[in-house]
């Protein structure tokens, strides 16, 4: 009874949108990389380096929004790195991935430390506030859930659909998805190979940075270690689930914070009284193995991920 | 531009891009050095010194050394199968789960027969958590690099239950940390008053034995091969599935006797903070060392010797210690560039 | 046509090395409008290489283009599209998951143009199919298309951005002898629209059918050019070849008894890929079975099933008179099946393994070159060296990575290591793709010695003219469905080419049951 109780209340579904917010930008992000063909496992470092960048600037007194700006553009500084070495150069995209994450995550934690080398409990900024949508935040339920959200969440549900419409509707995405599929029909074609994957890395790696961004901006006021804390690798999963498509993936990312919304509320149950808070923590996590394991058969895996591509290779 | 295979490389060509590698990773971190307002040079130098500079400062190097040649060579032998173990930190956690399960009087043993016993164990362990990702991607195709990751998250929270659950120490004040082995389930120093033990020995055997096997056997022989190429590999008549999962099974091994090393011959019990990454700084070792398991030796060296330096560096020069990941990733992303760079050359069109 | 027509490209002294390997030694011609020319030459000549050149898919190392009388900058695809140059490339360069028309339409506008015109494209593109007989439909996934299909849409593709010059490399490869001609046709549809044409070809009968002029390279050099009328395909294949030009001599057959028997074998479509349908082959000792066919229709799944690779989803293999019910590469290893992979890069070799490595791939299991799981180098490498020396692998030694290697050598050591088991049954799929004519030469010697020793041999290749010279028995497959066997000489290639299509097997699977 208790369980139908807080998935018929509205500050449940608003809690789930506010979690699944950073995922849907991250989980953009990483779409739209792979997509072009390129797996960013830079992602997790990404994200970090996107809290710590959109925090800072708005910590250093600029506005909320040059703080979102400056997190997407750091984490485009990440995914040009990122690009460099796994498009033109062709490296393994596993092992560069997995450098550019322990190389975001530890520069930002040293830049962090260097600029606030003194404090002990991480110092707070004035983030997001929620922003009612006039009439649409007062149908019931509905309303409080999806329309008194912050501007940031807002931004996540029109980049969904920002996405969708230029991945199917004009050249450029045509050109980005074909690049995934096989890169040797977009160079055929005239086309740049090499600058549309990289591009696309580098935009996706924004979106990431942003997701992280969300974290310190809208959903906490504040940085610290840690924080992060897995999400990025929980996006490739969703990329997964959500068969490389903006849309399905947007509706994993919800699905999935729902699922997180509700064990933070269980635990607070008397349901709760005997089972060890760790259980619920682990909850995430397993449920995006299961969702890997559910979609790996039906997925539409684009066929060039992975694969890269050197112009006239003999 | 295009890159195009290089049929005889020079020697300078083998030699040049590694070394500019090393070089400018050097640069890079004394450049970050001075943004922390630090001189350059001698960052540096108490990096060295603090790692290699004295008796103590070597031995603490090579302590920090042992797990790292374990997790290394993990991750080595499975990247040379491309089976991307990035879990090597819950394989550990396991292994130092068994250990303290029955080192704590479990299995009141002496010495020589506790000790293998363990040993054994923490192996078995490790491998049983990694044959989950891999049966999950042989049997169902789902990514291992994912679900890898994201064991790592599940196992930690599975021991954080443990420790402040049934494993809690009634001795530890409240602490989330398990009782200590006996002293039978310890590994002995080394040489008596060099603060050394014998996991470090069981790490260098290690990676012998894990040489021998990949140059001289027929199971080495099948990892590599389906590392290089699954799909010749398969129309040979390897059998790729099998071969994948005994290379997961040998890598999850290997990475748990960082933990029962860890246990039994340093820590003597189990605390969340066991590892400070070990399973993830065992893929910088890895990388660094061309996956070639002697090497790994060296890698391991090196990056625990960064580590230990920049430990001591950041107490006498005011710098963040974070200044050794940076340096670390560094390394592994300008290293693999160069490698690349010693087999292919640019050209234009 | 017009001898007096204007000039519309020109190549100027090209030259392109790789490495050592001079591909384009200093290549001039020149095209008119309305012309067909075909670059006539064997695998390895420089044709490709040339046209990638003129395409902008790799700069050349000096010399120059100009079409239209205007300089071609080198090394940018997208200036030749835009000059006016379309190429269809031997392999298509088509993305399966996506329509007809997203890969047509892709790159023809600019890429931040925020808008796709699917409906007028579409009508373009139906219209254009119309002119050219080029029946096609525009939403289609390309996936789901036939091999002549998919040659259709990349005709399409350059047609949609209006090329005023078209490059064909070896288009009709894939193409049974009649889609050929409906190829022919719409080529003769284009030059009537004021195309002008180069054709790459090694098949004498299609560049005297369809040609005005012939460019002809050996090795790299430019030996002839003449007006086709004025030649002949002797005179052309002479130019083609130099001194090599000495088929093998062949002498009949003495058939044994049936050593590797398929009865009514079928396996499960794979997407668009046709499975077998119930069909019943006998190998037979000191024969050689060629199987004729447009690739994709049933050769890879059956050449998976004699290599061990799958057990047939229904019906029976039996192997001298058992019926087998284990079956994988190794065991079809053991039972002395040698197998030359249709892809010697991909599937037959690990490029970065030695050529010991690579030797003893198949059999590294158990004695000689194992025992108790630890290998025994020394035998493995000494079997490398014997083959090295047997079969003539130009290489610097057994421990040289084997994608050092040049593709007929490559061959040789897969011959070599397949060929010193002294195998009963041979499979060789598609063994001579891409060589030049030395080695093919090389490899059919070694293929008949084989069979003149009683091996059964089943050899499969998409060049019909290769078949028909070696086949003792000819098979042809379509749509997953085998051919009654013909003997040799028995059916010309026309007849044959019948059969490729999938016509004639209402009444092949009659007179069978």
């Amino acid at each position: 009874m208790e369980i139908i109780d807080i998935l018929l209340s509205a500050s449940f579904w608003a809690a789930a949108i506010r979690i699944a917010s950073p995922l849907i930008f991250a989980t953009l992000g990483e779409l739209i990389c792979e997509r072009a063909g390129v797996l960013n496992l830079g992602i997790e470092g990404i994200m970090v380096a996107g809290a710590f960048a959109g925090w800072m600037a708005v910590y250093s007194g600029t506005g909320l929004w040059i703080g979102v700006g400056t997190a997407m553009l750091v984490g485009m500084l990440f995914g040009l790195l990122h690009s460099t070495l796994t498009v033109p150069f062709g490296l393994s995209q596993h092992v560069v991935g997995l450098g550019v994450t322990l190389l975001a995550t530890s520069a930002t934690y040293y830049a962090y430390r260097l600029a606030l080398p003194e404090v002990t409990s991480p110092p707070k900024i004035q983030a997001f506030q929620p922003w009612d949508i006039p009439l649409l935040s007062d149908i019931p339920l509905l309303g409080p859930a999806l329309f008194s959200q912050t501007p940031f969440t807002y931004l996540a549900f029109i980049l969904v659909l920002v996405v969708s419409l230029v991945l199917y509707r004009t050249p450029l995405g045509l050109a980005v998805r074909a690049a995934g599929e096989n890169p040797a029909a977009v160079a055929a074609q005239g086309l740049s190979v090499t600058a549309i994957r990289m591009g696309a890395v580098i935009i996706g790696s924004g979106f990431m940075a942003m997701g992280g961004a969300f974290l310190t901006m809208s959903a906490f006021d504040s940085f610290f270690f840690e924080m992060v804390n897995g999400r990025g690798w929980i996006c490739i999963a969703l990329v997964v689930f959500g068969s490389w498509k903006p849309g399905k993936a947007l509706l994993g990312a919800v699905l999935f914070a729902a699922f997180d919304a509700l064990q933070i509320r269980v635990q607070q149950t008397s349901l709760a009284a005997d089972i060890p808070y760790q259980i619920f923590l682990m909850m995430p996590y397993i449920l995006s193995i299961l969702a890997l394991v559910l979609m790996s058969r039906r997925a539409q895996v684009p066929a060039a991920l992975m694969v890269p591509f050197n112009k006239g290779e003999r | 531009m295009r890159l195009e295979p290089i049929e005889n490389p020079t020697l300078a060509r083998k030699l040049v891009p590694p070394a500019l590698a090393i070089i400018a990773t050097v640069v890079i971190t004394a450049l970050l050095a001075m943004i922390a307002g630090a001189n350059p040079f001698s960052v540096l130098g108490l990096i060295v010194k603090g790692a290699f500079g004295s008796k103590f400062a070597l031995l603490e190097t090579l302590n920090r050394a042992t797990p790292l040649i374990f997790t290394g060579l993990a991750v080595a032998v499975a990247f040379r199968a491309k089976f991307w173990n990035i879990g090597a930190e819950a394989q550990l956690y396991a292994g130092a789960l068994i250990t303290v399960l029955l080192g704590t009087g479990a299995l009141a043993w002496p010495s020589f027969a506790i000790l293998p016993t363990l040993a054994i164990l923490s192996i078995l362990a490790g491998a049983i958590l990694l044959l989950i990702p891999a049966l999950l991607k042989t049997r169902f195709g789902v990514d291992e690099v994912v679900t890898t990751l994201l064991f790592n998250f599940i196992f930690l929270l599975f021991i954080s239950m443990l420790l402040e659950g049934p494993l809690k120490d009634p001795m530890g004040m409240g602490w989330p940390k398990s009782a200590r082995v006996l002293p039978e389930a310890r590994l002995p120093r080394i040489i008596d008053g060099l603060r050394l033990h014998w996991g470090f020995a069981l790490a260098i055997m290690s990676a012998i034995i894990v040489w021998v096997i990949q140059a001289r056997t027929t199971l080495g022989y099948e990892m590599r091969a389906v590392g290089l190429n699954r799909q010749a590999a398969a129309f040979a008549g390897i059998p790729v599935n099998l071969v994948l999962i005994k290379t997961a099974l040998l890598s999850g091994g290997l990475a748990a006797l960082a933990g029962f090393s860890e246990v039994a011959g340093l820590k003597g019990s189990l605390t969340l903070d066991l590892s400070p990454g070990f399973g993830y700084t065992g893929i910088i070792v890895a990388m660094l060392a061309l996956l070639n398991p002697l090497a790994v030796i060296m890698a391991a060296l090196f990056v625990a010797g960064i580590f230990v330096g920049a430990d001591s560096m950041s107490r006498a020069a005011d710098v963040p210690t974070y200044l050794a990941d940076i340096m670390l990733a560094t390394a592994l992303l300008l290293m693999v560039l160069a490698i690349m760079l010693t087999r292919f050359r640019i050209v234009r069109g | 046509m017009d001898h007096d027509a204007p000039t519309v490209l020109c190549l100027d002294a090209i030259t392109k090395r790789f490495g050592k390997l001079v591909a384009n030694d200093a290549i001039s011609f020149s095209l008119r409008k309305g012309e067909v020319v075909a670059l006539l030459g064997e695998n390895g000549a420089g044709k490709t290489t040339l046209m990638n050149i003129l395409f902008g898919q790799y700069t050349a190392d000096s010399g120059s283009v100009e079409v239209f009388g205007n300089p071609l900058p080198p090394g940018n695809s997208r200036a030749a599209l835009d000059a006016g140059v379309g190429m269809v490339h031997q392999h298509f360069t088509l993305a399966d998951n996506m329509s007809v028309l997203e890969n047509i339409i892709l790159g023809t506008r600019s890429l931040f143009v925020p808008r796709l015109d699917i409906n007028a494209a579409r009508d373009r593109i139906k219209e254009l199919s119309e002119t050219f007989q080029l029946a096609i439909s525009p939403d289609e996934k390309v996936g789901n298309l036939t091999v002549g299909e998919r040659q259709r849409v990349e005709i399409l593709k350059a047609l949609y951005r209006d090329v005023r010059i078209l490059i064909l490399d070896e288009p009709t490869a894939v193409l049974t002898p009649q889609e050929t001609n409906d190829l022919f046709a719409t080529l003769k549809q284009a030059i009537a629209n004021g195309l002008s044409i180069i054709f790459i070809s090694h098949k004498l009968h299609e560049v005297m059918a369809i040609s005005d002029r012939v460019v002809v390279l050996r090795h790299g050099k430019l030996v002839g050019s003449v007006n086709t009328t004025d030649t002949n395909k002797q005179a052309l294949a002479a130019m083609m070849m130099g001194a090599n030009a000495t088929p093998p001599n062949i002498a009949p057959a003495t058939t044994g008894a049936p050593l590797l028997v398929l009865e009514n074998v079928s396996t499960p479509n794979i997407g668009t890929a046709p499975g077998l349908k119930s069909i019943s082959l006998a190998l037979k000792a000191g024969q050689i079975i060629g199987l004729a066919g447009v690739s994709g229709n049933g050769q890879a799944p059956l050449a998976d099933i004699v290599g061990g690779v799958h057990f047939p989803h229904t019906g029976t293999i039996s192997l001298n008179g058992k019926t087998i019910q284990k079956w994988t590469p190794r065991e079809a290893v053991k039972n002395g099946i040698a197998r030359i992979p249709e892809d010697r890069h991909k599937t037959g070799t690990v490029s970065d393994f030695d050529l010991t490595e690579n030797a003893i791939l198949e059999r590294y299991v158990g004695a000689p070159f194992s025992k108790g799981g630890w290998l025994n180098w020394r035998k493995s490498r000494l079997f490398a060296k014997d083959i090295i020396a047997k079969y003539d692998v130009r290489c610097p030694g057994p421990d040289t990575p084997i994608r050092l290697l040049s593709g007929g050598n490559m061959q040789k050591l897969i011959l070599g290591r397949v060929l010193e088991a002294d195998p009963k049954i041979v499979l060789a799929n598609q063994p001579v793709r891409g060589l030049d004519i030395g080695a093919v030469n090389y490899v059919h010697s070694q293929l008949l010695a084989a069979r003149d020793r009683g091996a059964a041999i089943l050899l499969i290749s998409e060049d019909l003219d290769e078949i028909i010279a070696l086949s003792d028995i000819i098979h042809v497959i379509a749509d997953g469905q085998l051919s009654p066997a013909f003997l040799r000489n028995q059916m010309s290639p026309a007849e044959l080419g019948i059969w490729m299509s999938g016509q004639g097997f209402d009444t092949g699977v009659a007179h069978a049951s």
